[in-house]
């Protein structure tokens, strides 16, 4: 940093002091230096550990298999890999629209009271803890159909979803320059049609990034789950049944006594860390290619 | 409510030219895109449509709370205040108190911040003061990677990984060096209350760093001009004139890992030992909150069973509530008035 010495301090008081001060300026810098340092450690070992064990453990009987009973080695996490896919499905299939049309009245109508209130409520949402929201998916789906099943956990999913959905799509459509709007009112356009076929499709590929900031989010949940979705052993498709989900697998895996589950388990991280990156990463390109220009 | 819906007050303009627009184009049709006389009815049907959407934000944060008032009366009724403080938690007996996991939710979490504080300012300083402009944003997208890893994943890796470490290298050299303050005695079982910390403290890390970078970063660029003009150097400049102004915004961003860490459950469950004890010592086994639900909740048998782990959930429910309203309000404070565009 530049300093310049004033006239009225002698220069030898000045060589005092700043050495001081630089020594503690030095301290500093490179306690922020090995602060970054710790906190890079455990996410390369993290993900080095996910590699190297996951690798390792991936094979064509896990990928296509269901789980052989406690004990036997072998088997696989094949239903479950499909449970997610469906539990995730219906969680976005009640998440997303719910979220989308939340974000769109708080960026198009929400300045004023009501609006500051439903952006108040779901940023409270977003810091309720997961597994409070499993308990209130039981209590509204498990209790009536008196039944764990996929509904249950998608439930739960969705509600999780829902509040970042609503957040990053008001963001982005309040993006959309005003003249858009203006232009279209001035050709006569009604007011849902410029919303829709302007507005929103102007910020598709900011709302479509929100939605997958949502989904990676609640992809590898688990605790809204233990008593939604629940698990299973073997396949199932229906929604009103227990299903197997990735997450739970794994988490039942890491915590058994056996090591062939171990084994499953971090291949069961690779594969969920996989899907996640692989479906943000394909919906990107997506966008950037314009093929989902034209959905909304 | 559509009344009141104008678009953004703050622009003159659209909403008189909208209004003729549509009344115009019934006569003549002048885009492709104008609907005919019915578009009122499609406005107003477009508008129920989107407000019931974000009515049903609303709806569900009171569901929640319905629910789970609901469905802990039966506990409440029994315990009632005491159920807070009993340390029995007793399922065949139905005798039912928070307290243990109260206890091992509070220490987990405060451990973690205990650890990740530091970490996560150093890096948020690193990164918005000191390191070169182009390694700001792959940097920061490393540190929010650890954000994206599922908390699953982070138990995984702790029991195969950071438990066995704990056990063989960590725990001995802490109990030699500081048993003597109690903290660090009994058995190295490797899981425990400090492994749950620990694995916390990784976790909440990218939350209170993103956000406290987010708040350092709408400190106006001339206050760190300023002191650079004084003769300050990096460190007083960043002490005196960055960490000064962003003062309750950190605040805010630590509350808010806070807020994380208290409701966080599977790593945690995965590592902390699961026993409704009290103990001083950090290598000992505990419980919280958030893992009693994940681990008896699907197995409770009895009303008054369930109705315990749901008054748990309420009282989780509740504190992380508290907790992200104030640390929200912190934030807010802070960057308030700033349009926040953090310059990763």
């Amino acid at each position: 940093m530049p300093r310049t010495a004033t006239k009225s301090v002698p220069a030898h008081r000045i060589a005092e002091i700043s050495l001081w001060r630089r020594a503690r300026n030095q301290a500093a810098t490179s306690f922020a230096v090995a602060t970054v340092v710790v906190v890079l450690v455990p996410l390369v070992a993290i993900f080095a550990y996910l590699v190297y064990k996951g690798l390792g453990s991936i094979n064509w009987a896990f990928l296509t298999q269901t789980p052989k009973p406690p004990g036997e080695a072998g088997g696989g996490m094949a239903n479950a890999i499909a449970g997610s896919v469906l539990i995730l499905g219906i969680g976005s299939l009640l998440g997303v629209p719910l979220g989308i049309g939340a974000g769109i009245y708080l960026a198009e109508f929400g300045r004023n009271r009501f609006g500051d209130s439903i952006r108040f409520v779901s940023d409270v949402l977003n810091g309720v803890p997961s597994i409070v929201i499993g308990i209130v998916a039981y209590a509204i789906v498990v209790l009536r159909q008196k039944h764990f099943s996929a509904l249950a956990g998608g439930t739960a999913l969705a509600i999780m979803m829902v509040p970042t959905i609503t957040r990053t799509t008001e963001e982005m459509i309040l993006l959309v320059p005003n003249a858009l709007r203006e232009a279209a009112y001035g050709l006569g356009i009604p007011r849902w049609r410029t919303t829709l076929s302007i507005v929103l499709r102007t910020a598709t590929s900011g709302v479509i990034t929100g939605v997958m900031l949502a989904f990676a989010r609640v992809a590898g949940e688990t605790a809204p789950l233990l008593f939604t979705a629940f698990g299973n052993q073997f396949w199932n498709w229906k929604l009103g049944q227990p299903t197997a989900a990735l997450p739970l697998q794994i988490f039942t895996y890491a915590i058994s006594p056996y090591d062939d589950w171990h084994r499953q388990a971090w291949a069961g991280a690779l594969v969920l860390i996989i899907l996640i990156v692989g479906a943000v990463a394909a919906v990107r390109v997506a966008v950037r290619h314009g093929t989902l220009g034209g959905v909304m | 409510m559509a009344n009141q819906a104008l678009p953004r007050p703050q622009v003159p303009g659209p909403q008189p030219v909208a209004g003729a627009g549509v009344k115009g184009a019934q006569g003549t049709r002048v885009s492709p895109l104008v609907s005919a006389p019915d578009g009122v009815m499609a406005d107003r049907a477009f508008m129920g449509l989107i407000f019931s959407c974000a009515f049903a934000v609303l709806l569900i944060l009171i569901l929640i709370v319905y629910e789970l008032v609901l469905r802990s009366q039966l506990s409440w009724h029994a315990f009632g205040w005491k159920f807070f403080g009993g340390q029995d938690w007793d399922p065949v007996s139905e005798q039912f108190g928070a307290l243990p996991f109260i206890y091992g939710t509070l220490v987990s979490s405060l451990l973690a911040l205990i650890l990740a504080v530091p970490l996560s300012i150093g890096v948020a300083v690193f990164t918005t003061e000191m390191c070169p402009r182009w390694l700001r944003g792959p940097l920061s997208f490393t540190v929010e990677l650890l954000a994206a890893i599922p908390s699953v994943i982070y138990g995984l890796w702790a029991i195969f990984v950071l438990v066995p470490i704990l056990r063989s290298y960590v725990q001995p050299f802490l109990a030699k060096s500081l048993g003597w303050t109690g903290l660090f005695s009994g058995p190295p079982y490797g899981i425990g209350m400090l492994a749950a910390g620990i694995i916390l403290a990784i976790m909440i890390v990218p939350i209170i760093s993103s956000i406290t970078r987010e708040v350092l970063a709408v400190v106006p660029q001339h206050q760190r001009e300023a002191a650079l003009a004084l003769g300050a150097t990096r460190w007083e400049m960043i002490r005196m004139a960055v960490l000064r102004n962003a003062r309750a915004g950190i605040v805010g961003a630590i509350i808010l890992g806070l807020g994380r860490a208290l409701g966080e459950t599977m790593a945690v469950t995965m590592v902390i030992g699961n026993r409704p004890e009290i103990s001083a010592s950090l290598f000992a086994p505990g419980y919280t909150m958030a893992s009693v639900l994940a681990n008896e909740f699907s197995e409770a048998t009895g009303d008054v069973y369930l109705s315990a782990l749901i008054e748990i959930g309420l009282a989780l429910f509740l504190v992380t509530i508290i907790v992200n309203a104030l640390a929200r309000f912190m934030v807010w404070s802070v960057t308030r008035g700033t349009p926040v565009r953090s310059n990763a």
